[in-house]
């Protein structure tokens, strides 16, 4: 039984190397190798599930310094339990999805080599015990998502995203391992549980500065990882990699990675009301202005990869609003509406062979019935329609904004009706209407493998919100959280004001998008993102060329003109003075030398 | 009137003032040659000088006579290859004066 986690863990490690070693050039060995690994995995987490937590069970020894001690350990708890279903369940489905939706791909075994990887490093994250071990998964994270961004790199816009979330990933990175440093150095541990104990907390919060510093540090990572202004930037573009690789990385699990770090941390947040206020703003801009952007985008997975964004932010809002509970509670919901989001606008774009502007689909709910059906459920869960999961976590999310800051329910709420009202838009333009180009016309259902997990989402998509499943799946303390907040005071009016931001922003995106034949408002500030790609190339390139001028001045000036030049020049230039002396006059040689030998006299006798 | 070390080192003091005067003022390079036989003769004098009044024993320091003696084999080789070069310049310049011997400056 306690063997299970390590069990969880190596499967598909297992799966990746054998197919990265052995079986690449046979497809389907590889792909049954990983969807093997991955249900193993499934399994094994179920049955983690089922039982007990524990700290640390046979934790292996790898780094034991004076001062620094990194075991590789597993952490079975609430939060580690509930994010396996989440990543092995969604990974699942989305394995079995990408038989149907990679089906035709020339390198399919590298595909499911690399999602096993994924899957190996992220359940990594999940299980880790302590800082160390959790960043190096954070960074295979970082490469497997690359490699999976890039997996038709032949493609120069796919090459591109791939090294731009690297890249941007990186950067938060650095943040987080700094973080990681400071917390080590007056902790002396790494690891979550010794840390959190009452002697070496102690030792963290005496400061207050550097506890802010270095919990901020640490947020770095999770802004880089979950997408958050600034650092955003990177997961619209990563839509570039195939449908079920949005669905199952930048939707349900890596982008969730930062927020399910900030929960594991919370005893670290807590105590520090500064960056509780950064990490909730941060959160804040992200949902709003995600959702500002997301109001004006054609492309289908942009809408939903703007709205991923959008979500991420009230997740990390709620940290922020010492509510790791709501949080996780999001997290959970999010992960199966918006992974079914994806697999559904994955199994449209796949019927209209590859076809991704919402502008060129229309009228498809009539011939994919069963895409429209779960599409719609998991739209409604998102949007947050009573009764649907999503409409609980939000609500959650919502009390604790009310309960604290009453600008940032106004945010939340905002964001709440943009999210209704793009949407909306992008349910009325795909699927009602007419069929606005022949491929749109002869749109269908995929085969069972594609619609039988869209299905399964689309229930979790209605039923997770529920005490019933929540609860368990959250664990008694973290659902203990969220009932505190929801008796805190405000939930009826947070409820009517929630289901007033819904019902404007349907209704709104309904009447001003039914039969339209294209869009009739334009904004060019949203649809460009508010030009943020353009400023950060303008950023960087200006930056380069401050640094490459002063390299060059550097050069030119310093190195050529101070050390070649001048040590050359010195030299000519004193050869030049001294060649004076040589005046071509014996006797004056002559007097020169007495004059030195009586000033050697001189200095022997008298001085 | 006993004559005293001092009036040794006064007489080849001035002997080498004579010489040094000599080398500096003259332009003639051959009398230039000769003070500086001069100044050479007055450093023999004094060593000569210092060993005759510096008794160890009862018997002068011979060290400095020996000296004396290189110095005249010195000056002798330093002659012949002197008078040899000032021979070859005034074939080649057909003058002896050592400000039209100046060539070789800046």
């Amino acid at each position: 039984m306690e063997h299970f986690p390590w069990f969880i863990l190596l499967a598909p490690l297992v799966s990746a190397v054998l197919i990265q070693l052995f079986t690449r050039k046979s497809a389907s060995v590889s792909v049954t190798i990983s969807v093997a690994a991955v249900c193993a995995s499934l399994l094994g987490s179920v049955f983690v599930f089922l039982g007990p937590d524990a700290v640390a069970p046979n934790e292996i020894n790898w780094i034991n310094l004076p001062g620094l001690r990194v075991p590789i350990g597993v952490t079975v708890d609430a939060l580690s339990k509930i994010m396996l279903l989440i990543v092995t369940g969604v990974g699942a489905l989305v394995h079995i999805y990408s038989l149907v939706y990679m089906r035709d791909d020339a390198s399919k075994a590298r595909f499911f080599g690399n999602l096993s990887l994924f899957m190996f490093s992220m359940l990594g994250i999940v299980l880790a015990n302590n800082f160390a071990m959790m960043f190096i998964f954070w960074e295979l994270v970082g490469v497997s998502s690359y490699l999976l961004i890039g997996h038709w790199h032949t493609r120069d816009s796919a090459a591109a995203a791939a090294n731009k979330a690297f890249l941007t990933n990186r950067i938060g990175d650095f943040g987080f391992m700094l973080g990681i440093l400071m917390v080590w150095s007056v902790a002396g541990s790494v690891v979550f549980s010794e840390i959190s104990e009452k002697t070496s907390l102690a030792l963290v919060t005496a400061d207050p500065t550097f506890l802010t510093i270095a919990v901020l540090l640490i947020f770095c990572g999770a802004v880089g990882k979950s997408a958050q202004v600034p650092l955003h930037v990177w997961l619209p573009d990563a839509m570039e990699g195939p449908t079920p690789v949005s669905a199952l990385i930048h939707a349900a699990t890596m982008v969730a990675a930062g927020v399910f770090m900030l929960a594991r941390i919370s005893f670290l947040i807590a105590p520090s009301p500064g960056a509780q206020m950064v990490i909730m703003w941060v959160g804040l801009v992200t949902a709003v202005l995600a959702a500002l952007m997301a109001t004006q985008q054609d492309d289908i997975k942009r809408i939903l990869a703007y709205s991923t964004l959008s979500q991420l932010g009230y997740m990390i809002m709620a940290i922020g609003l010492a509510a790791p509970g709501a949080a996780m509670f999001h997290l959970f919901t999010h992960a199966f509406f918006k992974a079914l989001l994806f697999l559904g606008a994955g199994a449209i774009i796949h019927a209209l062979h590859h076809e991704q502007d919402i502008w060129k689909m229309g009228g498809l709910s009539g011939k994919m019935k069963w895409t429209f059906r779960s599409f719609f459920a998991g739209y409604l869960a998102l949007i947050g329609t009573p009764f649907f999961s999503g409409f609980f976590s939000k609500d959650a999310i919502l009390i604790a904004a009310w309960q604290t800051n009453k600008i940032v329910f106004l945010g939340a709420l905002f964001t709440a009706f943009l999210t209704a009202f793009y949407m909306t838009r992008l349910v009325v333009v795909v699927f009602f209407g007419p069929a606005r180009t022949d491929a749109a016309k002869h749109g269908h259902d995929g085969p069972p493998a594609m619609t039988v997990p869209l299905l399964i989402l689309a229930v979790l998509s209605v039923v997770a919100g529920y005490g019933i499943f929540a609860g368990r799946a959250l664990g008694e303390h973290l659902w203990h959280g969220i009932h505190q907040l929801e008796e805190g005071g405000g939930a009826g009016a947070v409820m009517a004001l929630a289901i007033g931001a819904f019902v404007l922003g349907t209704t709104g995106a309904w009447v001003l998008y039914k039969g339209r034949a294209k869009d009739p408002i334009l904004i060019p500030l949203f649809k460009n993102k508010f030009y943020l790609d353009e400023l950060y190339a303008a950023l960087i390139a200006g930056t380069q060329d401050l640094l490459a001028t002063m390299s060059a001045w550097f050069d030119k000036w310093i190195l050529d003109g101070l050390f070649v030049r001048g040590l050359s020049g010195g030299a000519w230039g004193t050869g030049f003075v001294l060649r004076f002396l040589q005046i071509g006059n014996l006797q004056a040689y002559a007097f020169l030398f007495g004059l030195g030998v009586v000033g050697l006299i001189y200095f022997m006798v008298f001085a | 009137m006993t004559l005293t070390l001092n009036h040794y080192l006064f007489v080849s003091g001035l002997l080498f003032a004579i010489g040094f005067a000599g080398v500096m003022l003259r332009r003639n390079i051959i009398i230039i040659f000769m003070c500086l036989e001069l100044m050479l003769n007055a450093a023999n004098l004094s060593l000569v000088a210092f060993s005759r009044f510096n008794l160890v024993n009862g018997l002068p320091n011979y060290n400095a006579q020996v000296l004396v003696f290189f110095i005249i084999t010195v000056a002798a080789a330093e002659v012949a290859v002197g008078l040899a070069i000032i021979v070859a310049l005034f074939r080649a310049r057909q003058t002896t004066h050592v400000e039209d011997i100046n060539s070789l400056k800046f």
